[in-house]
C-alpha cells in the first residue's frame, strides 16, 4: 500500500493550523463587537431577543452537530457501512419533538433557561435547584466529552500540536466567548461553523460523486463488495448496505433511539437557543430551518462515509489515523492537502462552537436558576449580579473542562458520556417538562421527583453497562434509556400522586394561555 | 403585526385576565386544534422511526431486499425518515400559520396585540 501513502511523507504542512488561525481570528473579531453591545442580562443570556429564524436555526444545527457526528458517523460507515447511517436517522426525527413539543411553549413561557417553565406554577427553588442540578450534569458531562474528543483529533489533525495544548486552546476559546461576548458571540461562532460544515460537507460529497460520474446507481453498486481485514487477520468481503455489521442486539437500538428522540428535546443547550429569537413563532421557523440543515448534513454524511469505504476501503482509515480520521483523510485523497487542512479546521470549528453552547447554557443555569432565584428568591440583590456570576461561573466551568480533560487523558472512552447526556436529558428533563405544561394536577413533589430519580437512574444504570464495565455488566445496555425513561416519567407521576401539595389552579390556567399565545412573553429588546 | 410598543411603556400594562381567556370558547377551539394535530402526528412518528430498529433488528431478511440496483429496503427506509421529518415539519408549519392567525383574533378580542 506504499504508493497511497507517499505524499505523507512531504514536510509537516501548516495549511491546516493556519486555516484554524483565521477562524480563531473571525470568532474573536466576532466576540469583540458582542462584547461592545451586550449590555444587561437579556443581551448576554438571549442575545436580547434578536436573532432571527434562520440565523437561529443555523445556530441549533451549529449548537448540535458535534465532532462526533461529522467525524464520527462518517467513520463507522466508512468502516462498517449501513449501521452507521442508522446511527444518524434519530437525530434529526428528535427535532420533531422539538417543534411539536416543546419549542413553542418554552419561549412563549419562560425567559433564559428550562427551569423558568418547570418553575412557572410550581414552587420555583426545589424545582430549579433540581432542574440547575440536571442542566449542569448534562451540560458539564458533554462538554468533557467534547474536550477529549477535542484534545484527541487535533492532535492527529494539526501536526505538532499537543493533546494538553488543543484541550486548553479549546477551552480558553469557549471561555473567552462566553465571558466577553455572552450569547451574541456563542450564537455567531455557532452560525459560521453551521456555514463552514455544511460547506465542507457539500464540497466532499461533490467529490465522491465525481468519482462515479454522478452515476448515483454506480455508487450504490460499488458498495455491494467491499473488501477488509477482519480483527483476525482474515480476509472479507462485505456489502456495505446491509444492516447488523455493527449493532448485534436490536434493544441497544430501541434505547438509543429513545435517548435521542426524547432527549434533544431536554437539552439545555439547545433549549436555551429558542430564548434568542423575538417570538414563539419565530422559534418554530428556526427549528424548521434547523431541521433542513441537520438532515441535509446526516445525508451527505452517508456519501462521503460510503466514498471513505467504497474509495479507500475499511483497511486504510483502519491503517491512516483510525475511524475519526476517514473524512479527512477522503478530503485528502480526493482535494488534497489544501482540502484536508480545509475539513480540519472544520473539525475544530465544529468542537468549538459547540462546547462555547454547553458552556453558556451551564452558566446561564448556574446564574439565573441557582445564585438569582435558589439563594436570593428571584431578586437580583444588585444590579448586573446574575451577568457576572454567569461570567464566573463559564470561567469555572472551563477552567474545571481543562481539567478534568486532562487528567482523563486522550485514551479514555468517553463516548458514554454523550449518551449520558442525552439519557439525563431524556430520562429528567423531558418528563417534566412535558408533566409542567400539559398536566394540571402535576405538582412540586413530582417535578424534584422527577428530575432527580430520572437524573440518578441515567447515571446509575450508565455506571452498571457494559461501557464501564465491560463483560461483568449488571445492565445489558449501552444506553439506559428504554429503562430511565419510563422510570422518569413514573418517578414524576407517583411523585406528584403521593404529595397532598395541591397546585395553583390559576397559575396552570396562566401557562396554558401564555404557552399557546404568547401572551406576557419575554420581548425583543428595542434598538 | 400590530404596531410596536414604545420603549417607555412597562411589560404588564395591564395584566391579562387569564381565567376569562381560558375559559373563551376560541381559547379552547385553537388548543383542541393544535392537540388535534400534534398527538397524531407525534404517535406517527414515533411508530414510524421505530419501525426502522426494530425491522432492522428483528426482520434482517426482509430489510436487506434489493429494490433498485444495490439498494435495499433498509437503506431506503432509513433515507425515508428524513423526508418524513421534513414533510412532518411541513405540515405542521403550515398549520400553525392558521393558528397564529386565531391567536391575534383571539388576542384583539381581549384588546391585546400580539406584541403583549
Amino acid at each position: 500500500m506504499n504508493f497511497l501513502i507517499s505524499t505523507i511523507a512531504a514536510p509537516v504542512d501548516h495549511t491546516a493550523l493556519w486555516m484554524f488561525l483565521a477562524f480563531v481570528a473571525a470568532t474573536l473579531v466576532i466576540t469583540y463587537f458582542s462584547a461592545r453591545r451586550s449590555t444587561g442580562a437579556s443581551a448576554y443570556f438571549a442575545a436580547g431577543r434578536r436573532i432571527t429564524g434562520w440565523q437561529n436555526g443555523l445556530a441549533v444545527a451549529g449548537d448540535y452537530m458535534s465532532a462526533a457526528s461529522f467525524l464520527g458517523i462518517a467513520g463507522m460507515i466508512a468502516m462498517n457501512g449501513y449501521d452507521g447511517f442508522l446511527y444518524s436517522v434519530g437525530f434529526l426525527v428528535a427535532y420533531l419533538t422539538v417543534l411539536f413539543v416543546v419549542a413553542e411553549p418554552l419561549r412563549n413561557a419562560g425567559k433564559y433557561t428550562m427551569a423558568d417553565v418547570l418553575a412557572y406554577r410550581l414552587s420555583p427553588r426545589p424545582v430549579r435547584a433540581a432542574a440547575s442540578l440536571s442542566t449542569l450534569t448534562v451540560s458539564i458531562f458533554y462538554m468533557i466529552a467534547q474536550m477529549v474528543g477535542a484534545g484527541v483529533l487535533v492532535r492527529q489533525l494539526i501536526p505538532g500540536v499537543s493533546y494538553e495544548v488543543a484541550v486548553v486552546g479549546v477551552g480558553v476559546l469557549m471561555v473567552v466567548y462566553v465571558v466577553f461576548g455572552g450569547m451574541l458571540a456563542t450564537t455567531w461562532v455557532q452560525i459560521i461553523k453551521a456555514v463552514l460544515l455544511m460547506t465542507g460537507s457539500a464540497f466532499l460529497t461533490v467529490l465522491v460523486l465525481r468519482e462515479y460520474q454522478f452515476d448515483i446507481g454506480k455508487f450504490f453498486s460499488s458498495l455491494a463488495a467491499i473488501p477488509s481485514t477482519g480483527p483476525n487477520g482474515e480476509k472479507v468481503v462485505r456489502d456495505f448496505l446491509t444492516p447488523g455489521l455493527i449493532f448485534k442486539n436490536p434493544w441497544d437500538q430501541i434505547s438509543l433511539g429513545m435517548a435521542l428522540l426524547f432527549g434533544t428535546a431536554g437539552l439545555p443547550h439547545i433549549l436555551i437557543r429558542f430564548y434568542t429569537v423575538p417570538d414563539a413563532k419565530t422559534a418554530r421557523a428556526s427549528v424548521v430551518w434547523a431541521m433542513i440543515i441537520i438532515g441535509l448534513f446526516y445525508i451527505m454524511t452517508t456519501f462521503f462515509g460510503f466514498g471513505a469505504a467504497s474509495l479507500m476501503g475499511p483497511d486504510y482509515v483502519q491503517a491512516h489515523g483510525g475511524t475519526n480520521m476517514a473524512a479527512p483523510e477522503l478530503a485528502r485523497k480526493l482535494g488534497g492537502e489544501v482540502f484536508f487542512a480545509f475539513i480540519s479546521a472544520v473539525a475544530f470549528a465544529t468542537i468549538l462552537a459547540v462546547v462555547a453552547g454547553l458552556t453558556i447554557s451551564a452558566s446561564t443555569s448556574f446564574a439565573h436558576d441557582f445564585f438569582t432565584n435558589v439563594i436570593h428568591h428571584g431578586k437580583e440583590h444588585q444590579p448586573g449580579a446574575e451577568v457576572r456570576v454567569a461570567r464566573i461561573t463559564a470561567f469555572v466551568v472551563g477552567a474545571a473542562a481543562i481539567v478534568i480533560a486532562i487528567l482523563l487523558g486522550p485514551g479514555v472512552n468517553v463516548a458514554f458520556l454523550v449518551g449520558l447526556a442525552f439519557a439525563v436529558a431524556a430520562s429528567a428533563n423531558l418528563p417534566v417538562l412535558v408533566f409542567s405544561i400539559f398536566w394540571r394536577r402535576f405538582n412540586t413533589s413530582g417535578a424534584v421527583t422527577g428530575l432527580s430519580v430520572g437524573l440518578v437512574s441515567s447515571i446509575a444504570l450508565i455506571l452498571v453497562s457494559p461501557d464501564i464495565m465491560k463483560e461483568n455488566a449488571l445492565f445489558p445496555l449501552k444506553n439506559p434509556a428504554l429503562v430511565s425513561i419510563p422510570i422518569g416519567f413514573i418517578a414524576a407521576i407517583l411523585g406528584t400522586l403521593l404529595s397532598k401539595e395541591v397546585p395553583s389552579k390559576e397559575k396552570f390556567t396562566e401557562l396554558q394561555v401564555r404557552a399557546n399565545t404568547g401572551l406576557g412573553a419575554e420581548k425583543a429588546t428595542e434598538h | 403585526m400590530s404596531t410596536p410598543l414604545s420603549p417607555s411603556s412597562p411589560p404588564d400594562h395591564s395584566q391579562p385576565d387569564w381565567d376569562a381567556i381560558s375559559r373563551d370558547v376560541d381559547f379552547k377551539a385553537l388548543v383542541s386544534r393544535k392537540l388535534k394535530l400534534v398527538v397524531p402526528a407525534t404517535i406517527f412518528f414515533v411508530v414510524y422511526y421505530f419501525a426502522l430498529p426494530v425491522g432492522v433488528g428483528w426482520f434482517p431478511d426482509f430489510m436487506k431486499q434489493k429494490v433498485w440496483g444495490n439498494l435495499n429496503i433498509a437503506y431506503l427506509f432509513a433515507l425515508s425518515q428524513f423526508f418524513m421529518a421534513w414533510v412532518l415539519a411541513f405540515i405542521y408549519v403550515v398549520a400553525a400559520a392558521g393558528w397564529d392567525r386565531r391567536e391575534h383574533a383571539l388576542l384583539a378580542k381581549f384588546g391585546f396585540n400580539s406584541r403583549d
